[in-house]
């Protein structure tokens, strides 16, 4: 009996570090100061709406048949970007794009350029085994 | 209570019946995807790799989420010796859940996504998975006659019901603009969720097969042993805050990635007493070689330690920042969701279905072949994956980096490999799932239709 009132002590407690820890989060959102245009915050569902996580990713998450997008804007222009999008390539196919829609994409891949780097080769490795952006 | 594995074909057996065909489909997915991968533009007008990555991955995460339920439902019966609490509620969940899953994959041939990682439906189809998990934890809970003195197993169903419902929910935050505008905020809830959802649907795992291990051996003092409590709440604690070894790299707090890293240490423990307990473990399987559900559990603890090895060692931030990215994580994902997931339910399935009309001893040599070639195969598959993970990462660190297109070429021999091997896999699986799914569905006919077809073979 006393083990089972043990148990549920641990759990409770973890369960309250938990939640507590989940709210804060929810409540102090890393990013707090920001400006995303409607363009972007519309392009940004137009990424969703074409499911391009399926292929590429942002921040090294997403699918690995195409690149990493995070930071695209920053090194190719718009014209490049709004080809590759309109025509698509041998892999990924033409999705027909509206211009509104190319211009909202290219907005919110500006927005998350904006955000930060993508390349590891950018980090720096800490002696505790932490990496510093 | 009498087990389960009589010739009724009860609900949960349908949830373990309907998920063996999601995994069939999923997987001749994958390997579409894998082809796609060395024949760029394979199939590319009508189903281009945005539409068969969310097929594979949808299909693979319900078959999952279904075998997880059969063998939670089926043990919590044989576990508490009293009937489910309501029959009607398990048989409203499957319903749901077989029409959701059959109008998400409809959705995605068709073009229509949510966009989201794991979860790329309209998030609309999210409401009906959510009710069918709530009537799920009713009869989780409801069933067993007291919360007191209950095994590991019962607390691991209980944590794993409750923790998917809160991650499911929490992954479906981004539909609120205040969580959704700023992609930074956004990508650290939807990974915050991701992270203890897959934590989730393991305790519900991991709990069946400690007690199916019990069941086969005689002996469940384990579930109720100091031991298997600590390790449940490392376990749990992990669960809990080491989801931030997802997200290093994402400009967001650093105590999350802090937290994170300390946290995932605690996985040595487990990871130290799988080499503790290697030799006592593998007498055990010697001993129990023979039985075909015992050695999908000993093959996934084979896969629980290469997993373990590759996951602590991403969740060190100085190692992760060369996996990130990778197809080196492809490989953990992989190992973990066939070599351990998989097999845990493939476990299940062969205890809970075995004499359905028909003993599965009779096939044993057939098993066994397809076995070692499942796992052989996986194997290959997975060294595969890891090598192309350790080019990607060298070519992401060089300084005079070649277009990406070059490096995917670069990469062709080990995904040629990855698509034979994956081959392999397939055939091996197919032919387990064939074996068994052609008894059941003899059963089916037999009961439901009231056809009279000869037990003599399947």
């Amino acid at each position: 009996m006393a083990f089972d009132k043990q148990r549920f002590i641990i759990a409770i407690s973890l369960l309250t570090a938990f939640l507590s820890y989940s709210f804060y989060i929810y409540s102090s959102l890393p990013v707090k100061d920001y400006h995303i245009s409607e363009q972007s915050n519309n392009g940004k569902m137009v990424w969703q709406k074409y499911n391009c996580i399926a292929c590429h990713q942002l921040y090294g998450l997403g699918g690995y048949l195409g690149p990493d997008l995070t930071n695209v804007y920053g090194i190719r222009d718009t014209y490049y970007i709004r080809s590759f999008i309109q025509n698509g390539t041998n892999i990924m196919p033409a999705f027909h794009l509206s211009d509104k829609e190319t211009t909202e994409l290219i907005s919110f891949f500006k927005t998350i350029n904006e955000t930060g780097s993508s390349d590891p080769r950018t980090f720096t490795i800490q002696p505790n085994g932490t990496i510093k952006q | 209570m009498e087990p389960l594995n009589n010739s009724r074909l009860s609900v949960s057996k349908f949830f373990i019946i309907f998920g063996m065909l999601l995994l069939g489909v999923g997987m001749i997915f994958g390997l579409i995807g894998a082809i796609q991968y060395i024949i760029p533009g394979y199939l590319k007008t009508y189903l281009s790799f945005e539409k068969v990555r969310p097929l594979h991955v949808s299909l693979v995460i319900f078959w999952i989420l279904f075998g997880a339920t059969g063998g939670v439902l089926t043990y919590l019966q044989e576990h508490s010796g009293r009937p489910l609490y309501s029959v009607s509620l398990a048989k409203t969940q499957l319903f749901i859940f077989a029409i959701t899953t059959l109008i998400i994959l409809a959705s995605y041939v068709a073009g229509s996504f949510g966009g989201r990682e794991y979860w790329e439906f309209n998030p609309v189809l999210a409401l009906p998975i959510l009710v069918g998990w709530i009537l799920f934890i009713i009869n989780v809970t409801r069933t067993a006659k007291s919360w007191k003195g209950q095994p590991v197993y019962w607390w691991m169903w209980l944590t794993g019901a409750v923790f998917f419902l809160f991650t499911f929910l929490e992954s479906y935050l981004w539909v609120f603009p205040y969580f959704r505008e700023n992609i930074i905020n956004d990508m650290t809830v939807q990974w915050k969720s991701y992270g203890s959802m897959v934590g989730a649907w393991n305790m519900l795992l991991y709990g069946s097969s400690i007690y199916l291990m019990g069941k086969i051996s005689g002996n469940q003092n384990y579930g109720h042993s100091k031991i298997a409590f600590l390790l449940y709440f490392t376990g749990l604690f992990n669960l809990m805050f080491n989801w931030g070894h997802h997200i290093y790299t994402l400009p967001t707090h650093h105590f999350i990635k802090n937290i994170s890293y300390a946290v995932s240490m605690t996985e040595l423990f487990i990871f130290g007493r799988i080499i503790f307990l290697w030799q006592k473990s593998l007498t055990t399987a010697m001993k129990h070689y023979h039985h075909m559900a015992y050695r999908f559990l000993v093959a996934s603890e084979v896969w629980v330690f290469l997993s373990l090895l590759l996951a602590i060692a991403m969740s060190i931030p100085a190692i992760n920042v060369y996996t990130h990215g990778t197809h080196i994580t492809v490989a953990h994902t992989m190992g973990a969701t066939i070599g351990i997931n998989s097999f845990l339910i493939l476990a299940f399935a062969f205890d809970i279905l075995n004499n359905s009309c028909v003993n599965f001893d009779g096939f044993k040599n057939q098993f066994n072949k397809a076995f070692w070639l499942s796992n052989i195969s996986l194997f290959v598959f997975w060294l595969s994956l890891v090598a192309a993970g350790i080019l990607k990462s060298s070519w992401l660190m060089s300084v005079d980096r070649t277009p990406f297109a070059a490096m995917v070429y670069s990469l062709k021999p080990y995904f040629e490999v990855f698509m034979i091997s994956g081959l392999f896999l397939l055939s091996g699986m197919l032919w387990i799932l064939y074996l068994m799914l052609k008894n059941q569905l003899r059963c089916y006919f037999r009961q439901v239709l009231g056809r009279n077809i000869s037990d003599s073979s399947i």
